[in-house]
């Protein structure tokens, strides 16, 4: 197979097994610069696998990661940020014991080795990057608060928010809207429809109406592997997706 | 918004702890005493280190009496060349090189003795050569992702080698008995009530600067990825940190530090032994700074004072409670105050004095709320 450069993400061949379980199985899949990308599957599916194995959270056994024609899959964590993918987890990961302020500081892409963090002022351009996304993520009024007096769908937007300002290219969200009220999911699709404007974004999701909202692409996983694969039109036609999956 | 640099709160704790260290100690307590005081404080320095590292960065090291030492044994090098002249040595076989070589029938001053006929070699490597072997040993452990259990083991099992090397060494370190009778530092008697004050200031000062360098590391950026990554260590890789290197490095602060306290020790106390390095007196250390409060530099320091002060008053007279006591201590620390006094004393005496002050809207940091604190209960 063969990688047509204008491909953002170009994931080939791409396995992973947990004692003699594959989790992953010989998957490939592309992603277009700007696309939205949701990813859906059973639980076990291996959908948060796939996005581990891109950031290199967990190692690939076989297959490449390409993106923006480098390879991924050699790099280390903070390498694989620095080339400008950037992962949210599927419980809020945040830093509880530090401000709302403190936690989107930390994630400012400046300053990022020990002495450039020793070095580190907290400037103008600072301030201003860290209320301009904390206004986008609503939390622009609890920015003094520890992160820990959040409720749990703002602890999922300030997550969003940590990523955002480093201006990844391309973006992975693991069940942003799990375990959201209504109106959140609502504002969070907003949200999210605002900001994925000028990069890609690769989000698993379960909840259908959010997932038409958003999605340009759907990719159906099944045992480590691609299902099915097109518009949501395309997948929700697919027998065999109705068959494992929207069935239920 | 958090404070982001040294504050005002910060200032008024280091005053209080420096007018309490510099000023009325020396003036209360008879020389004996201020020299005890001075080698309490020489742990502190070892305190200040077990703060950042464990206390914010959640690595908690069971052999920074490594550090110790090796700053101790760095002086203690230099002072006993220096007390080794050919003219004072001259019964020995080999004339010029310290007795216990002699006894042990060496014949030459080993290749890694002989930087120590300069000072400012010496006053270098009192806090490199500890930070060098936190180095190596931060990138073994660090880089493959050793933590927790692991590397508090592994840090016990170091000092126990290093104990071990030391004691079998004897004709290169002195063995069990350490490096002894030392006497000058370019001719000054170390030895006299005068010169022992003197250190006093000179440690205490030292300790005072490294608080406030320790502070200001942990007002910068690097403090608060020190503590983001104790709590979330994937997110703050996944923010593009390389982690390990931040470990590394307050690792080697912590080494560093400790390396200063060591040699500060030896100047005051006029000898260094392999039992400042083992596991036990490593133990020590950290019971010190949990004491006292491991997320609070000035908690820490105080608990340290008061835990030595409480150990020589007890040994005095009940030597082996002393053991029991500070098992329990340590107990009590771990499960029932994981912040120590400085925690105590902010969870208990923060709300009452927050009560009488109005609240102000800026929110505090944990960290100078407990350093107020602590400077506000202990210190009295
Ligand atoms: N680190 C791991 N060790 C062992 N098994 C794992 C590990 N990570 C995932 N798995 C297994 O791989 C499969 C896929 O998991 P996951 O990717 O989390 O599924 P999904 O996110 O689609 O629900 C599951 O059966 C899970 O138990
Ligand atoms: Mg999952």
């Amino acid at each position: 197979m063969t990688e047509p450069a204008d491909f953002l993400l170009a994931v080939e061949g791409l396995s992973v097994s947990f004692d003699g379980f594959k989790a992953v199985d010989d998957l490939s899949f592309y992603v277009d610069a700007n696309e939205i990308r949701v990813i859906i599957g059973p639980n076990g599916a291996g959908k948060t696998t796939v996005l581990d194995l891109i950031c290199g959270r967990t190692r690939a056994s076989a297959g490449s990661v390409r993106f923006r024609g480098r390879e991924l899959t050699r790099l280390k964590e903070h390498q694989i940020v620095q080339a400008g993918v950037g992962r949210k987890f599927q419980t809020p990961s945040i830093y509880e014991e530090l401000t709302v302020f403190e936690n989107l500081e930390i994630s400012f892409p400046r300053g990022r080795s020990v002495f450039g963090a020793l070095a580190f002022r907290r400037d103008e351009a600072v301030r201003e990057r860290v209320r301009e996304i904390a206004s986008l993520i609503f939390l622009e009024p609890m920015l003094g608060e520890r992160a820990e007096a959040l409720s749990h769908g703002q602890k999922q937007w300030l997550e969003i928010g940590m990523l955002l300002i480093q201006d990844p290219a391309l973006l992975m969200l693991d069940e942003p809207v799990a375990g959201m009220s209504v109106s959140e999911r609502r504002k969070t699709a907003e949200l999210l429809r605002r900001v994925l404007r000028d990069r890609a974004v690769l989000v698993i999701e379960h909840d259908m109406g959010f997932v038409e909202d958003i999605a340009h692409r759907v990719t159906v996983l099944h045992q480590g592997r691609v299902l099915s694969e097109g518009s949501m039109q395309h997948v929700k036609a697919d027998p065999k997706v109705v068959e494992v999956y929207l069935g239920h | 918004m958090t404070e982001s640099t040294f504050s005002r709160k910060d200032l008024i704790g280091v005053l209080t702890f420096a007018a309490l260290i510099l000023v009325v100690l020396p003036m209360a307590l008879d020389p004996f005493r201020l020299n005890l005081v001075g080698k309490y404080l020489t742990y502190g320095f070892v305190a200040l280190g077990l703060v950042l590292s464990w206390g914010d960065a959640g690595i908690l090291s069971l052999g920074q009496g490594i550090f110790f030492g090796l700053g101790g044994y760095c002086m203690a090098m230099f002072l006993k060349l220096e007390a080794s002249t050919p003219a004072a040595t001259k019964i020995q076989s080999t004339p010029g090189i310290p007795d216990f070589m002699d006894w042990n029938q060496l014949t030459a001053l080993p290749w890694f003795w002989r930087p120590f006929h300069s000072l400012a070699f010496t006053i270098a490597a009192v806090p490199l050569v500890p930070a060098l072997l936190a180095f190596v040993i931060g990138l073994a452990m660090f880089k493959r992702r050793v933590g927790g259990t692991y590397f508090a083991i592994i840090t016990q099992a170091i000092a126990a080698i290093l104990t071990i090397l030391i004691i079998g060494q004897q004709g290169y370190t002195g063995g069990v008995n350490g490096i002894t009778d030392l006497r000058t530092l370019l001719g000054w008697d170390i030895r006299t009530d005068h010169a022992k004050l003197v250190l006093y200031f000179i440690s205490g000062g030292l300790l005072i600067a490294c608080l406030v360098a320790a502070q200001t590391v942990r007002r910068s950026k690097l403090g608060r990825i020190l503590l983001a990554m104790r709590e979330r260590e994937d997110r703050v890789r996944f923010s593009g940190y390389d982690v390990a290197n931040f470990k590394i490095f307050v690792f080697c602060v912590a080494a560093a530090l400790a390396g200063i306290g060591g040699a500060m020790f030896t100047l005051q106390v006029g000898f260094m032994s392999p039992s400042f390095v083992g596991i036990v007196p490593s133990i020590e250390l950290v019971i010190f700074a949990a004491v006292g409060g491991r997320s609070s530099l000035l908690g820490a320091l105080y608990g340290t004072l008061l835990v030595n002060w409480a150990k020589t008053t007890f040994s005095e007279d009940l030597p082996q409670l002393w053991l029991l006591a500070m098992g329990a201590m340590f107990i009590a620390v771990v499960v029932l105050f994981p912040n120590g006094l400085a925690g105590l004393v902010q969870d208990r005496l923060a709300p009452l004095l927050a009560r009488l002050r109005p609240q102000r809207p800026e929110l505090q940091q944990v960290a100078p709320a407990a350093v107020d604190a602590s400077n506000q209960g202990v210190a009295r």
